[in-house]
């Protein structure tokens, strides 16, 4: 019923001791997911809320003695680059990461890093991901959404939740969330999900959610257009934000004007998308 | 963050980049006398961080010392574009013989640097991007292996630039690629790199931005941040990690998250308001940090009304409505306010509000077709 994360999903959490990390470990729990070990350079041999999930110093000691397949990563940016190349050196195949600002050209070569390698990362600045009744990972609050046919790929976060509680309210539900995070550089493309959502037999209508800067919403059109057969519903944040802070000539000449939300909607439109005006709006093109 | 003119030229220097002689001044009287001891024509430039300074009239060519205080003494009086001209920078004259165009920046849809370089170097290289792009020549940088010798001398054969200056070139182009990475910039631009009349190669303006998320790495570039940058509403709020950009609407609106602030000001907008702000609170800000941000929505005279949009996650409701009740002690104003709250302790931030004189809303679009009325309404009063 879910790509990506399942019920067979065994999961580790680097930066399980922090705040955020163990807050959200214990949400993670609750909802159902595998958490099977926690990761803290220097807390190795430590147990974490109440005696239930042991505590290592590496990844790789993580995996070898729990066979965790799944990573979230919650550790503080300078050193969540690290925590990501990690969890790949030792064989994690889905390495999801919530961190925001990492530094745009630590991100570049760990993408670079990592197509070599194989594993895939969803993020940086993610809100993660959530398949309903089954797994979540990450940081989406579980109650606002429901197990049903819709899959639902999103660069944000809060305009996400809107979404799925809007969904729930008019009692649908949803496959699988994906947020794919809003950094200028990730791991997952909306057209990775696309395709994913495509060829998966629990998903039959997807919702795509789009914001101004970047061409990925124009490349998403793009492969819609050619390889997506199920209806696209979308919405796009930033029709009336002020253009973006120039990035001298070089930023002009590079995306040549583009990261405009008329040129996105455009583009969606072109592929057959139905872009809608607000978020509330997604509805009408799901019933 | 952007870096001035004289800041990113010295940087360049370091890295091997040949600059014109000059120095930065604060006064009329400084640039007067590092016009002396340059000695012949020398250019007064605003070190302002606006494009268009020439444009402006904030670059002049003079040619004696007393000019050049003249000169430094009306650019120093200026605005740019709203900014102050706080220093000029007052550079030795080249006589230029052609302008070539040289800048890395990151691709975003490649994934990696890229070096972009053009024979037609000048303010008109955006214009030559779209109307003759095969005059830009553009080489990828792969992060790992950083920039080679070959992608520079690619550049330099591609661009038809004179074989005697391969050599400079080929040492800039690596120069400035790294000066970019050691820096973390996400743009490094020489525009233009000038052939002299006397056959050298100078960097006559240069521009870098730095990535702000890589900042903690660069403590002596974070210093060199020009305060007048932003504006100081904008500023106040980086202090307390909100993220503010005043706009020209009437409706003030506090949100939770960049994508729902976007998505809650296009639904004012479609209801036929203009967002007053745009304003991310962030993820699990407390009182404190929404008293702030109310403050500043409410210190802009233009807003007629003030919409809250919580979706609670990590943030929770009933921190937002203690902040709102605490910033609303403050002020006496009268401004009606609409709230939306959805999630984590919802219940306790409607009770709490509810001591406030504010309307409820059920939806983003009833939230926003609320605000839109009462400002419409006051706007009458």
């Amino acid at each position: 019923m879910s790509i990506l994360i399942n019920k067979d999903t065994r999961l580790i959490v680097q930066g399980i001791t922090g705040r955020e990390g163990i807050f959200h470990t214990s949400r993670m729990m609750d909802y159902g997911t595998q958490v099977v070990a926690g990761v803290t350079p220097g807390k190795g041999g430590e147990w974490v809320l109440e005696g239930k999930v042991p505590v290592f110093d590496t990844v790789h000691r993580a995996v070898e003695i729990t066979g965790a397949n799944t990573s979230v990563i919650f550790v503080p940016a300078r050193f969540a680059t690290d925590a990501v190349m990690e969890a790949t050196d030792a064989g994690i195949a889905l390495i999801v990461c919530i961190t925001e600002g990492i530094p745009i050209r630590d991100m570049m070569k760990v993408r670079q890093y990592l197509d070599q390698q194989g594993s895939r990362l969803v993020g940086p600045n993610s809100p993660g991901l959530l398949s309903p009744g089954e797994c979540k990972v990450g940081i989406i609050p579980g109650h606002i959404t429901q197990p049903g046919n819709i899959g639902v790929v999103s660069r944000s976060g809060t305009l996400t939740y809107e979404v799925l509680y809007a969904l729930k309210l008019q009692a649908m539900g949803i496959s699988t969330c994906v947020g794919i995070g809003g950094d200028p550089i990730n791991g997952t493309s909306f057209i990775d999900v696309l395709g994913m959502f495509e060829v998966d037999a629990h998903t039959d209508k997807i919702v795509l959610i789009g914001e101004i800067g970047g061409t990925d919403e124009e490349r998403a059109a793009e492969y819609i257009s050619d390889h997506i057969t199920k209806p696209v519903v979308a919405f796009i944040a930033g029709r009336t934000a002020p253009p973006g802070k120039r990035m001298g000539h070089a930023g002009a000449i590079v995306e040549g004007g583009a990261g405009l939300a008329a040129d996105k909607i455009a583009a969606l439109e072109y592929a057959g998308v139905a872009v809608v005006e607000y978020p509330e709006k997604i509805l009408d093109f799901l019933k | 963050m952007k870096l001035h003119e004289y800041r990113s030229k010295q940087l360049f220097a370091k890295y091997g980049v040949l600059i014109p002689r000059g120095r930065v001044a604060m006064t009329a009287h400084e640039a007067k006398s590092i016009a002396r001891e340059l000695g012949g024509p020398v250019v007064i430039k605003a070190q302002v961080l606006v494009g268009g300074r020439g444009k402006a009239g904030g670059i002049r060519l003079v040619h004696t010392p007393e000019e050049a205080e003249e000169a430094a003494r009306q650019i120093l009086g200026m605005q740019i574009k709203g900014l102050p001209v706080r220093k000029v920078l007052v550079d030795e004259a080249a006589e230029i013989r052609s302008e070539i165009y040289l800048g890395v920046t990151n691709d975003r849809a490649a994934r990696c640097p890229v070096m972009i370089a053009s024979a037609e170097g000048g303010i008109d290289i955006e214009e030559v991007a779209r109307t003759l792009p095969d005059k830009i020549v553009r080489v990828h940088i792969d992060p790992l292996l950083g920039m080679r010798e070959y992608q520079a001398r690619y550049l330099a054969v591609s661009i038809e630039l004179p074989r005697e200056h391969w050599h400079d070139f080929i040492d800039m182009a690596c120069g400035l690629y790294r000066v970019f990475t050691n820096s973390d910039a996400t743009l490094a631009e020489i525009n233009p790199l000038v052939i002299t009349d006397d056959n050298r190669l100078v960097a006559l303006d240069g521009k870098m931005v730095l990535d702000d998320n890589a900042l903690f790495r660069h403590p002596d570039l974070a210093e060199m941040r020009d305060l007048d940058e932003e504006a100081p509403a904008e500023r106040e709020a980086r202090r307390f990690g909100l993220s503010y950009l005043k706009l020209d609407g009437t409706i003030g609106c506090m949100v939770n998250g960049a994508g729902l602030a976007m998505a809650t000001m296009d639904v004012i907008k479609l209801f036929g308001a203009e967002p007053a702000n745009f304003l991310d609170i962030g993820g699990g800000a407390g009182a404190e940090k929404v008293a702030v941000a109310l403050n500043l929505i409410l210190r802009d005279a233009n807003v007629k009304a003030v919409m809250f949009n919580i979706f609670g996650g990590i943030t929770r409701c009933d921190e937002v409505a203690r902040g709102i009740l605490a910033a609303l002690d403050e002020s006496k104003g009268d401004i009606p306010m609409v709230a939306r709250l959805v999630g984590t302790n919802e219940d306790e931030g409607y009770k709490l509000l509810a001591k406030a004189n504010m309307i409820m809303a059920t939806s983003l679009a009833d939230a926003a077709q609320k605000a839109v009325a009462l400002a419409v309404e006051s706007q009458l009063q």
